[in-house]
Parts: structure tokens; C-alpha cells; sequence
């Protein structure tokens, strides 16, 4: 369902030669889908979320989504970043936050977007917290508020930048299981970037690695690991241990040339 | 109750000190240590303030002034924070206005009074004109600067939920800065009484401004030190009431930045 065709993306700084932060970064994902993307740090990673979200235009190439060309914020994609503080409106209490995910949807009356943001927050486990403002909790729960905005407008693509990259290890594993059980009880599709090769492949059904700059995607890891995944039984499996001295091994070696 | 309670107690050193400046006048005055007739005792003008209160004299002037430098303020709030919003956001915006902007805000605001006379006359759309262009300027500049610092975040998250510009300005942009632009309007307020007496004082026939310089032309000099209480009171009223207000609107701003400290 998402097609990304030989994405370029070159940025001219004030002096001197383009940057060339995409070289060509081909890749699909398949509907209801968990798919990662992992690469060295500064390999341009959320740059090619920003073109995938319609946010910022590749110098070349393209996104398809269901066979249309992405030109601009596309309807039933969301982009999550990593900086929940700065994402969430800090005027806003939890329950209004999450009804800004619905306020553009035409024909939704104030109690209907009320009624639907309580079951998504009632989903990430947020029951109670409807009344505190996002500043007011732990960066976990702020991270699940934007999660539940991000679910209440049922998008068929997710795209998460690094979401659990500025969080404790407990809490981050947390969030991780909660992710899997929501993506699964609501067959979304998503695609995930991380610098967390651990985390990609124990979320992902497949994980794309990127080289350094320019970016491309150097190799397709499909993860055979049942689901649903359990933190321990799934990263002592042989076959995790596996992909993850794979990735690893990958990566060493682009940041030893970068 | 506790609330007014905790008040006074934390104010009782500070009233004391002004009734200490208040007796300290009424000597000077009484024992004759300055001139009788310029500084008369306090008692004098405090019988003149209720005086000219009871009377509804002066009520009627205050309120007059009241309304033309509200309505150069709210005029001024309009005009400016819809321009800070689009030169903060559009960079062509701001390029092409930021010198016209820059120099017209160089001019000190009473500068502009004989202008504006030339073009309203002396009447009130003179003096609103006059309040208007000079609480423009700290809305605008505190709007832009906000619009500035609303972070990049936040607008790519309110643009991939599908908002348009319109209401990505409106639902996002402007709560985001609100804060600056809050601080833009409590300047403007202080701004907006001295202009409001300025421009009363030029050429007026009512108004506070008017009041106590009729007064002190007419050598009723109680009254015109009456007239500077009904000003002093009147500007402490209205920034308390702004204090107020922003304490309500801002709660989810000021408990924010407590967290962050």
C-alpha cells in the first residue's frame, strides 16, 4: 500500500555543495504491516519520514499511497514524533489534545469526538487523566496521548519517528508491548524508524537497514518471529539473536566508512 | 477569606510604608516645611477626591477616557496580532514590512499627535488614533516573536492531522504564542493610559487628562492632585484586572514553566 520509488532528497546550505541526505531509498510496505527502519544516526532517517508524510518534497522520486502520488500531508497518514513535550498542545488538557485528532473530520459532533477520545484513551491506558494537562504527567503517558490522538483519527498508515528514543529502558519496553497489542487489535500499518536495531526487530515483521549518507537501504531483514511477542521469550529466541548480530554487523560496518 | 486574608498579611509592610508617605505629606503640608498652596496636605486633596468622586464629576471624565483608550486598545490588539501572526509565519511578509514597521515604531508616539490632528481634528478619533499607534507596536513585535518560537514541531504535527493554514494559525499558531502576545498587551496597557492622558491633555474638553490640567490651569490645586490619585488608582485597577485574566488564560502556561524550572 506504501511505495517509496528511488526517494532523493538534497538540501542547499547557505554556502558550499549540496548535502545529499537521500541518495535513492526504495522500499514497500504491505498493509497491516509492522515494518522498521534502522540506520546509523544522522543517515537521514526522519528526513525520509518527512517526504513519506507529504511534509517535505523529495528532490526526486516519489511515495505512492494506494497507487497515489504524495504531494502533500496525505489523508489516513500520521506522522508521530519523538518529542512528545513539543508535539502535544500544552494548553490543551489529555482528553482535548486527543480530540484534535478529530476536529477536522467533518460531520462529528463535540460529544461524539469526546465519547471517541475517551475509548482511545481508555486503549492506552489513560483512563482518569482526562481533566491533567500533558505537562502534567511522565514522558510515557505523554507519549500515549499522542499515540491515542494520533489512533483516533484510525489512520491506515503510522509513521513514528524514534517515538521511544527519549525514554527510560522500563518505560520504553512498556510502550513497546502496548504499541504491538494496539497495532494488532486495530490492523493498522507501520512504519517505524529507530536507531534501536533490539527494538526494530522485536516489533517489526520485516526491518530495512540504511546505509550513512546518502542514504539507502542496503539490506531487507524479514523477522519469522511469532507473534505476539514476548520481551523475554522473543529476544532470547536464536533467531532473534540472529537478526539482531545481522543488523548489527551491517551498521558497524557503514558507520566504520561514514 | 483565607485568600483575602494571606493578601493583607503580605501587604502590611507595604500599606504601612504608604501611610508613613501619607502623614509625611500632610506635615509638609501642615507645618508649612513646602509651599502650602502647590503641595497641599493630604487631607486636603483626599476631602477633593471624594469630593470630586461623590460629585460624579470626575467619573464622568474617567469614563470618557476609558473608552478611548479602550478602543485604541482593542483596535490596536486586532490590527496588531493579526499582522505579528502573518509577518511571524510568512517570511515574505515580514521582509517586506519589517523596515516600514521598524521606523514607524522609532517615532515616539506624541509625535505623531500634530499629524494627527491635521487629519481627525481634536475629537475623539484623534485620541483613539494616537492610543492605537502606540500600543500597536509591543503587540506586534511580543506576536511575531511568539509565532517565531512556536516550534517546528508542533506546526509539522498540526499539518500531518491535515490542518489547513487558516486553522493551523488559529487552533495552533496563536495558542502557541499566547503567551508573548499576553505580554504584548500588558505593555500596551500601560502605554495606552499615558497616551490616553497625553493626548487629553493637547486638545480635550473631557476626559482625566483634561480634568487635571483644566484643574491645575484653573489653580484648583487639590483637585489636581485628586485627579492624579483617580489615575494612579484606576491604572493599579486595570493591571490587576489584566493580572487576573492572564492568571486564568495562562494557567496551563504558567504551570508549565514551573515544571520546566
Amino acid at each position: 500500500m506504501l511505495d517509496v520509488g528511488e526517494l532523493r532528497k538534497e538540501f542547499q546550505p547557505l554556502s558550499g555543495q549540496p548535502v545529499v541526505a537521500l541518495g535513492s531509498v526504495s522500499f514497500r510496505v504491505g498493509s497491516g504491516q509492522f515494518v522498521s527502519i534502522v540506520g546509523p544516526s544522522g543517515c537521514g532517517k526522519s528526513t525520509l519520514l518527512q517526504c513519506i508524510a507529504g511534509l517535505s518534497r523529495p528532490s526526486a522520486g516519489r511515495v505512492l499511497l494506494h497507487g497515489r502520488e504524495v504531494t502533500g500531508p496525505p489523508e489516513g497518514l500520521i506522522l508521530l514524533f519523538q518529542e512528545y513535550n513539543k508535539s502535544l498542545m500544552a494548553w490543551r488538557s489529555v482528553l482535548r489534545n486527543v480530540r484534535f485528532g478529530l476536529e477536522n473530520r467533518a460531520g462529528m459532533s463535540r460529544v461524539e469526538m469526546d465519547a471517541e477520545a475517551r475509548r482511545y484513551l481508555e486503549l492506552v491506558g489513560l483512563t482518569g487523566f482526562e481533566a491533567h494537562y500533558p505537562w502534567e504527567l511522565s514522558g510515557g503517558m505523554q507519549q500515549r496521548v499522542a499515540i491515542a490522538r494520533a489512533l483516533v483519527r484510525r489512520p491506515e498508515v503510522m509513521l513514528m519517528d524514534e517515538p521511544f528514543g527519549s525514554l527510560d529502558a522500563l518505560t520504553r519496553i512498556e510502550l513497546e508491548d502496548a504499541l504491538l497489542r494496539l497495532w494488532e487489535s486495530l490492523r493498522a500499518t507501520i512504519l517505524f524508524v529507530t536507531h534501536d536495531i533490539e527494538e526494530a526487530v522485536y516489533l517489526s515483521d520485516r526491518v530495512y537497514v540504511l546505509s550513512c549518507r546518502p542514504a539507502q537501504v542496503i539490506e531487507e531483514i524479514e523477522v519469522k518471529l511469532e507473534r505476539p511477542r514476548s520481551q523475554l521469550a522473543t529476544r532470547e529466541d536464536p533467531r532473534f539473536i540472529q537478526a539482531r548480530h545481522h543488523i548489527f554487523e551491517l551498521i558497524s560496518k557503514e558507520m566504520a566508512k561514514g | 477569606m483565607t485568600g483575602a486574608m494571606n493578601w493583607w498579611g503580605s501587604r502590611w509592610s507595604g500599606f504601612g510604608f504608604l501611610l508613613l508617605l501619607v502623614l509625611l505629606w500632610e506635615a509638609a503640608g501642615r507645618y508649612g516645611w513646602v509651599h502650602k498652596l502647590f503641595f497641599p496636605p493630604a487631607t486636603t486633596i483626599l476631602a477633593s477626591f471624594f469630593q470630586i468622586v461623590a460629585s460624579g464629576e470626575v467619573l464622568g471624565h474617567v469614563g470618557v477616557s476609558i473608552w478611548r483608550a479602550g478602543l485604541g486598545y482593542g483596535l490596536a490588539a486586532l490590527v496588531a496580532i493579526t499582522l505579528g501572526v502573518l509577518m511571524g509565519y510568512w517570511r515574505v511578509v515580514y521582509e517586506s514590512l519589517e523596515i516600514v514597521v521598524e521606523l514607524l515604531r522609532a517615532i515616539p508616539p506624541p509625535a505623531v499627535i500634530p499629524v494627527a490632528i491635521v487629519f481627525l481634528g481634536i475629537g475623539d478619533q484623534m485620541k483613539v488614533f494616537i492610543i492605537l499607534f502606540s500600543c500597536a507596536f509591543p503587540i506586534l513585535v511580543n506576536t511575531m516573536d511568539g509565532v517565531r518560537s512556536v516550534d517546528p514541531v508542533l506546526v509539522r504535527t498540526a499539518r500531518t492531522f491535515g490542518l489547513g493554514q487558516g486553522a493551523l494559525l488559529w487552533k495552533v499558531v496563536l495558542p502557541a504564542a499566547s503567551p508573548f502576545i499576553m505580554t504584548g498587551l500588558r505593555i500596551a496597557l500601560a502605554i495606552a493610559l499615558i497616551l490616553v492622558v497625553i493626548s487629553e491633555m493637547v486638545g480635550a474638553t473631557s476626559g482625566i487628562g483634561y480634568f487635571i490640567l483644566d484643574a491645575q490651569r484653573s489653580f484648583r490645586i487639590p483637585q489636581m492632585y485628586a485627579g492624579m490619585l483617580v489615575l494612579a488608582l484606576l491604572g493599579y485597577a486595570l493591571n490587576r484586572c489584566f493580572l487576573v485574566a492572564d492568571a486564568r488564560l495562562m494557567a496551563w502556561h504558567k504551570g508549565l514553566t514551573a515544571r520546566q524550572r
